[in-house]
C-alpha cells in the first residue's frame, strides 16, 4: 500500500514528466553515441580536460552550453505563458535587435568607415550590454502596452515585432553583417581567457549566465509576491483585479522580464560568432521556447507554472537536437520532429482528449456491432485510476438535422 | 396628420443617418480607411516617380503579377480571422506544395495536371488535421498552426534539400499563359510599345477571391462563419454546429493554401526549402490591413486584396527609391500593421463605450 502510494506520488509530481522526457532523450543519445564507431556507452558522459584552453569538454557540456540561450528564453516565456495565456513569439527578433543595437553602439560612427567591423570599442562594453538590456525592456514595455492597455491578444501583439524587429535590426546594421574584432567580445558566448590563454572558470561562460538568470528569477519569484501574482492573473484576470492586484502592472512586468531575457540571449548569440547576423540569429527559436515551456509540464493555457520544468524542457530540446544531428538529420529537417513533439504534447494536455477518445471508441464498437462498454462506477468517485464516464458539458445540435434538442 | 408625417420623416431621417453611421462604424469602416490609404499612397507614388512609370497600368499589373499567391492566402486568412482563429502555417505550406510540384514532376515524372489534384488533396488533408486539433481538441489555433508551420518546413526539406526548377513543358505552358490588354500601354525610352498583361495565375487568384466573397456573403456556411466568429455562445444557441464550422474553415484554408502554392509555383516555377519566407505574416498583415479583426466576426474578403496592394505599393516605393536597405519593407509593414491593430483596439473600445 505505502509502496504504491510513494510510486503514485512520484508519478504525480509535476517534475516527473519533464524529467522522464529528459531521461528518455538522454538514453536515445547514449544508444546513438554507442553505435558509432570506436565508442562505448560511456563516451556520451565523458568529460575531458583540455590543457591548451583550460576548459572541460564533452558532449554533456556542449549540450549545456548550446542550450543556455534557450534556458534563458524559457524563463521569460514561462512567465508570459503563465500570466497571459498566450506567448511572446517575438523573442527571436528581439534577440537580433538588441544584439544589433549593442554592436551599433560599440562601433558608433565608425562602422561604415571600417567596412562594418568594430576594431576597438567606441563606448565601453558595459554600455553596449546595458543598451541591449534597455532595448529588450523597451520591447517588453511595447508588448505590455498592447496587451495590458489595449487588450490585444499576446500572440497578435508580439507578431508586430516578430516581423518588424528583424527589419529594424537590418536597418540598424545597415543590411550588413557587422563583425566585432575585439577578442574580449567573444568571452560572453564562448570561454573567458586570462593572460595565459586559459579559462579560469573551467566551463563555457553561457552556462554561468544561464544559471545566473535562472537563480535570479527563482529568487525573485520565491521571495517576492510576483510569482503568486503572475499565477493569479493567469488563472483569472478579473478576479485578481477584484482582489486588488494591479494586473496591468503585472503584465507589464512579465513582458519586460521576457524582453530582457531575450536581450541577454541575444548578447550571448552575437558573442558566439562575434557578429550580428540579422538573418540567422534567433531564427525560429520562438517555437523552441514555447516547446520548452510545454515540455516542462506547464499548461499553455496559463495559470500555474514551474520554472524548473521549463529549464529541464529547454535542455531536453537541445539534447533532442543533438541526437537528431548525430542521426544525420539536416538543420532544415529538424523543425519536423519538433513539430511532431509539440503536437503530441498539446494533444496529451488537451482536456478534450478523454471524452473524444471514449466517443471514438464507442463509435468503433458500434461499427463492429459490439455492445457499448459498461463503465463500472467506483464506490468512491476518482478513488483509483478508473475511468469515470465523463459526459460532455453540452450536446451540440446539428444545424442540418433540425430542431433536435 | 401632418404631425405624424413629420415625425415619421424625422424618424426615417434619423434612422437613415443612424444606418449610415452604423454602416460606417460597422464592418466596412476599417476597409474604407485602407482604400483611402492605398489611393493616397498610389497617387503620391505616381507624382513622385512620374518619370519612372509608377502610375502606368503595366506597373499596376506588375503588382498583381508578383502577388497572385498572396491574394489567395490573404483571402483565406481573412476567412480564418473572421471565424475567430488564425493560421500561420500557410507560408510554409506553400513552400511545401511548390517542392511537391518540383520534386514529383521533375524527379518522379508525374503528369503536371495529376500533380495539381494531388497537391490540392494534400492541402485539404493538412487543413483537416489542423482543423481537428483546433475544433475538436480545443487547442489554441496559434499553437496548432505554429506546429503546422514547422511541420511543413521540415517536410519540405525532407522531400528534397536542394532547389529544383520545373522544366516540364505542360507546366511551362501554364506558366507562360497571359491575358493581354489591348489598351493602356506606353512607349518606353527606346520606343517599343509595352502592352499591359496579367498572367494566368492572377486571373485564377481573382476568380478564387470572388468565389470566396460570394461564399462568405451569400451562403449559409459563409454566414455561419461570421456568426461563430462574432460570438460562439450565441452561434451555438442559434443551433449552429460550432465545431464543424471551425473544422470546415481550416479545411477550406488548407485547400486555399494548396491553391496558393500552385499559383506561387506558376509565378516562380521551382521548389526550395527557403521558398516563400514569412508569407504567413504578409497574409496576416494583408488581412488586418483589409479590415479583418483578430477578435473575429468582422472582416471582408475583398478587403484583403487592398491589404495586398498596400503592401505591394510599399515594396514598389522601396524599389523605386533604390537606396534603402532591405530592412525597410519589413519595418514599414510592421508599422502599418501595428497602426491597424491599435486602430482596431480603439474601435472595439469605442464600440464598448457606446453600449
Amino acid at each position: 500500500m505505502s509502496e504504491t502510494n510513494i510510486l503514485k506520488r512520484i508519478v504525480r509530481h509535476r517534475m516527473f514528466f519533464p524529467l522522464l522526457c529528459l531521461v528518455l532523450v538522454l538514453l536515445i543519445n547514449v544508444i546513438v553515441t554507442a553505435t558509432q564507431a570506436g565508442a562505448s556507452p560511456a563516451t556520451f558522459f565523458q568529460i575531458t580536460f583540455i590543457k591548451e584552453t583550460g576548459t572541460l569538454a564533452g558532449p554533456l557540456i556542449t549540450i549545456l552550453n548550446r542550450s543556455s540561450e534557450l534556458v534563458i528564453l524559457a524563463v521569460g516565456m514561462t512567465l508570459v505563458v503563465s500570466c497571459t495565456k498566450g506567448a511572446d513569439i517575438s523573442v527571436g527578433s528581439v534577440m537580433v535587435l538588441s544584439g544589433a543595437v549593442s554592436i551599433w553602439l560599440l562601433g558608433f560612427g565608425t562602422l561604415k568607415a571600417n567596412n562594418y567591423q568594430v576594431e576597438s570599442y567606441v563606448v565601453p562594453y558595459v554600455v553596449g550590454l546595458l543598451a541591449a538590456l534597455i532595448v529588450g525592456a523597451a520591447c517588453g514595455l511595447w508588448h505590455g502596452f498592447l496587451v495590458a492597455k489595449l487588450k490585444i491578444q499576446p500572440m497578435i501583439a508580439t507578431l508586430i515585432l516578430l516581423i518588424g524587429g528583424r527589419g529594424i535590426a537590418k536597418i540598424v546594421a545597415d543590411g550588413q553583417i557587422n563583425k566585432v574584432r575585439v577578442p574580449s567580445y567573444r568571452w560572453l558566448g564562448n570561454t573567458i581567457e586570462n593572460s595565459q590563454g586559459l579559462n579560469p572558470l573551467l566551463l563555457p561562460t553561457p552556462i554561468f549566465v544561464a544559471i545566473g538568470v535562472v537563480v535570479v528569477a527563482a529568487l525573485l519569484l520565491r521571495f517576492t509576491a510576483l510569482g503568486m501574482n503572475i499565477q493569479s492573473v493567469g488563472i483569472n484576470d478579473r478576479s485578481s483585479r477584484i482582489l486588488g492586484l494591479n494586473s496591468v502592472r503585472i503584465i507589464f512586468t512579465v513582458f519586460v522580464i521576457c524582453g530582457m531575457c531575450a536581450a541577454i540571449a541575444g548578447m550571448i548569440a552575437t558573442s558566439r560568432i562575434a557578429s550580428v547576423d540579422t538573418q540567422n540569429i534567433g531564427k525560429m527559436i520562438e517555437l523552441d521556447a514555447i516547446l520548452a515551456v510545454a515540455l516542462g509540464g506547464n499548461s499553455l493555457a496559463g495559470g500555474k507554472f514551474s520554472l524548473g520544468g521549463s529549464v529541464i524542457g529547454a535542455i531536453t530540446i537541445q539534447t533532442l537536437t543533438t541526437v537528431l544531428y548525430s542521426l544525420s538529420v539536416s538543420p532544415d529537417q529538424l523543425p519536423f520532429f519538433k513539430a511532431v513533439v509539440v503536437i503530441i504534447i498539446v494533444i496529451v494536455q488537451s482536456p478534450q482528449l478523454r471524452p473524444l477518445a471514449e466517443k471514438a471508441l464507442g463509435g468503433l464498437r458500434r461499427l463492429f456491432g459490439l455492445p457499448p462498454r459498461r463503465v463500472k462506477k467506483p464506490p468512491i468517485a476518482g478513488d483509483d485510476g478508473q475511468v469515470l464516464d465523463v459526459e460532455p458539458e453540452y450536446e451540440e445540435t446539428n444545424f442540418s438535422s433540425g430542431g433536435e434538442r | 396628420m401632418t404631425d405624424t408625417t413629420t415625425t415619421m420623416s424625422t424618424i426615417r431621417k434619423k434612422s437613415f443617418l443612424g444606418s449610415l453611421m452604423a454602416r460606417f462604424y460597422g464592418n466596412n469602416f476599417l476597409l474604407i480607411i485602407t482604400i483611402v490609404l492605398f489611393a493616397g499612397m498610389y497617387i503620391t507614388g505616381s507624382v513622385i516617380f512620374s518619370n519612372k512609370n509608377f502610375g502606368t497600368l503595366n506597373s499596376f499589373f506588375d503588382m498583381l503579377n508578383s502577388n497572385s499567391a498572396l491574394i489567395v492566402l490573404a483571402a483565406g486568412m481573412t476567412m480564418v480571422l473572421i471565424s475567430g482563429g488564425i493560421d500561420i502555417s500557410v507560408g510554409a505550406q506553400m513552400a511545401m506544395y511548390c517542392m511537391m510540384f518540383a520534386y514529383f514532376i521533375e524527379k518522379q515524372h508525374v503528369n503536371a495536371y495529376t500533380m495539381i489534384v494531388v497537391v490540392l488533396i494534400t492541402g485539404v488533408v493538412f487543413g483537416l488535421i489542423q482543423g481537428v486539433l483546433v475544433a475538436y481538441f480545443d487547442i489554441q489555433p496559434f499553437i496548432v498552426t505554429l506546429a503546422g508551420l514547422f511541420l511543413a518546413r521540415g517536410l519540405t526539406a525532407m522531400i528534397s534539400p536542394e532547389t529544383i526548377s520545373i522544366q516540364d513543358p505542360n507546366f511551362q505552358s501554364l506558366v507562360s499563359m497571359k491575358l493581354r490588354f489591348p489598351f493602356g500601354g506606353y512607349y518606353n525610352s527606346v520606343g517599343d510599345y509595352q502592352q499591359p498583361f496579367v498572367y494566368l495565375h492572377v486571373v485564377l487568384a481573382l476568380l478564387i477571391l470572388i468565389a470566396l466573397y460570394v461564399m462568405m456573403t451569400w451562403t449559409k456556411f459563409g454566414r455561419s462563419i461570421y456568426a461563430v466568429g462574432g460570438n460562439q455562445q450565441s452561434a451555438r444557441l442559434m443551433g449552429l454546429n460550432v465545431r464543424r464550422t471551425k473544422l470546415m474553415v481550416y479545411v477550406l484554408n488548407g485547400f486555399l493554401a494548396a491553391f496558393a502554392g500552385f499559383l506561387f509555383c506558376l509565378f516562380s516555377p521551382a521548389g526550395a526549402v527557403e521558398k516563400a519566407p514569412a508569407y504567413e505574416m504578409y497574409a496576416i498583415a494583408a488581412a488586418v490591413i483589409g479590415g479583418a479583426m483578430f477578435t473575429g466576426g468582422v472582416g471582408n474578403v475583398l478587403g484583403s486584396l487592398f491589404g495586398v496592394l498596400v503592401q505591394a505599393t510599399i515594396i514598389k516605393f522601396v524599389n523605386f527609391t533604390g537606396t534603402l536597405s532591405n530592412g525597410w519593407p519589413e519595418f514599414i509593414r510592421a508599422a502599418i500593421m501595428s497602426f491597424f491593430i491599435i486602430l482596431q483596439a480603439v474601435f472595439t473600445w469605442v464600440r464598448k463605450q457606446r453600449e
